[in-house]
């Protein structure tokens, strides 16, 4: 049996004057397991992610991810931990004016020395070889120079794939990484980045509106509704028609 | 369609002004009188302007031709002039980085530093340099030196203050994305928040150099080095078309520093 990468327990959220976000969350995903995570706008999903990784912190619960509770963690063992999961974001959030290198350097940024991965003129031979093989694995090595402000939409994703990747992780979370791209360069970016995920045997997490992607993509859906898991079902039961249901 | 019903379909227009309220308007008739009160304070006369007029015409006769006589020592001054606002613009900018990244609320390790940032920044921004050069021409004495120093503290005020503003202001996704990632608060710093803030960065060093430059000719009058001795002793004895040289190569000075910042905004941004 596999062990679980990400475990959640009891998991509350809640934000000031408003009606709790998430109310008693609980799953586990096993290791190498692609799931999806889908609800309407507002039921969650972004806030739970963010949870899972302590960059927002939960108001009750247990967040044990690869097999460590953040809960007690100190900011520099929950830095390290963070590192070993690759967060792609919907908007991409590439650091803009710098090139595509140096914004995949960046995922280096837990485990090179000081300074190192800043800036791809700091950044030691290895350390660039392997940014640029990063780069490739996503099609882009010829853009490797060209400032990401300049990339289209779709690139600039491959670009944040390509940051995760060279985080070498054991994780991958995505927050509905194709919404803010058209449907062909969506399609293409959720085939490139699943493709990768399996053939590096890791765990994934993403959310998405897509009902589609998430049957076509994800082993297992879990779905949110007000705040708790209104379906968690392997993929190959669900049919699109069953999840909209969940949305009315 | 009949006018009752045209009538229904068209809501009523809003007033174009809003009626202003009791303490808006006690605000505007206070402030109406306040100026009026300071015009009459400061002696403004449109009168005593125009009946000035004639010896402003005999100044600037006086003025021309401007004198060639002193071209090197005017030469000399004012490129030492330029390098004070120079060497105190960069130093000044360096300096500001770090405490504007204290004075940034999101950024700063600790809300004890925040607080000292802001008001070292506010404290330097508000003593106008003038000020400064007079404290610092008591401690290391007359000369370029303590001009340069006085506009190193007037840009930690000035450049502290927008570098802060600029880093709150950037978008904090790429800021979230290295969190994620395992970022400690220097990586953030150096990797997401400043390259996006570099435009407004570089914006604001060279507005400050501008104005540096400006303030260094001023700083002068006081004995604080540059070009501004020169125009104060020319004044002093009368010299007005020496004077007038001087004048014009300040604003030969200021125009080239203007345009080839402008030239350098449009290159680097």
């Amino acid at each position: 049996m596999r062990a679980d990468d990400l475990v959640v327990r009891g998991l509350c959220k809640g934000y000031e004057g408003g009606a709790p976000v998430l109310a008693g969350i609980e799953f586990a995903i096993p290791s190498g397991q692609s799931v999806a995570l889908i609800g309407a706008n507002g039921a969650g999903k972004s806030t739970l992610l963010r949870c899972c990784m302590h960059l927002i912190q939960p108001d009750q619960g247990q967040v044990h991810l690869l097999g460590h509770d953040l809960t007690g963690l100190n900011p520099r063992a929950l830095r390290h931990m963070r590192s070993k999961v690759g967060f792609v974001f919907q908007k991409h959030n590439l650091v803009p004016r710098l090139s595509a290198l140096s914004n995949v350097l960046h995922g280096a940024i837990a485990r090179s020395p000081f300074a190192r991965s800043w800036l791809h003129g700091l950044a030691s031979r290895e350390l660039r070889e392997e940014a640029m093989r990063c780069l490739a694995r996503v099609g882009l090595a010829h853009i490797a120079a060209r400032r990401v402000d300049k990339l289209s939409g779709g690139q600039s994703q491959r670009v944040a794939i390509a940051r995760a990747l060279m985080q070498s992780p054991r994780m991958m979370v995505a927050d509905e990484p194709v919404a803010s791209l058209d449907p062909s360069s969506g399609e293409e970016v959720m085939r490139l980045f699943s493709n990768l995920v399996r053939k590096e045997g890791l765990t994934m997490l993403f959310t998405s509106h897509d009902l589609s992607h998430a049957i076509k993509y994800a082993d297992r859906v879990i779905a949110l509704r007000q705040g708790v898991v209104a379906l968690d079902a392997p993929s190959a039961e669900l049919s699109v028609a069953t999840l909209r249901a969940l949305y009315d | 369609m009949t006018d009752h019903t045209l009538a229904r379909a068209v809501p009523a227009l809003p007033s174009r002004f809003e009626r202003p309220g009791l303490t808006g308007f006690a605000m505007t008739l206070g402030i109406l009188l306040f100026f009026m009160w300071s015009v009459q304070r400061t002696g403004v006369s449109l009168s005593e302007f125009i009946q000035g007029f004639p010896q402003m015409g005999r100044l600037v006769g006086e003025m021309l031709p401007p004198s060639t006589a002193r071209l090197g020592a005017v030469g000399k001054a004012l490129l030492e002039t330029f390098q004070m606002a120079f060497v105190g613009t960069v130093v000044g900018v360096l300096i500001s980085v770090p405490i504007a990244v204290l004075a940034t609320r999101h950024l700063t390790p600790h809300p004890a530093l925040y607080h000292l940032a802001r008001n070292l920044i506010a404290f330097a921004r508000t003593v106008p340099d003038l000020l400064w050069a007079l404290l610092f021409i008591v401690s290391v004495g007359l000369g370029p030196f303590a001009g340069t120093l006085a506009i190193i503290v007037d840009k930690i005020g000035f450049c502290g203050r927008f570098f802060a503003e600029a880093m709150e202001e950037v978008d904090r996704g790429p800021q979230e994305a290295l969190s994620a990632i395992g970022a400690d608060k220097l990586s953030l710093v150096m990797c997401a928040v400043i390259p996006a803030a570099m435009p407004s960065f570089i914006n604001t060093s060279l507005f400050s150099l501008e104005k540096a430059t400006r303030s260094s000719v001023v700083l002068g009058l006081v004995g604080a080095g540059g070009i501004g001795i020169e125009l104060k002793v020319a004044m002093d004895l009368f010299n007005y078309d020496e004077a007038a040289t001087i004048i014009l190569a300040i604003f030969a000075l200021v125009i080239l520093v203007e345009q080839a910042s402008a030239w350098l905004r449009r290159r680097v941004i």
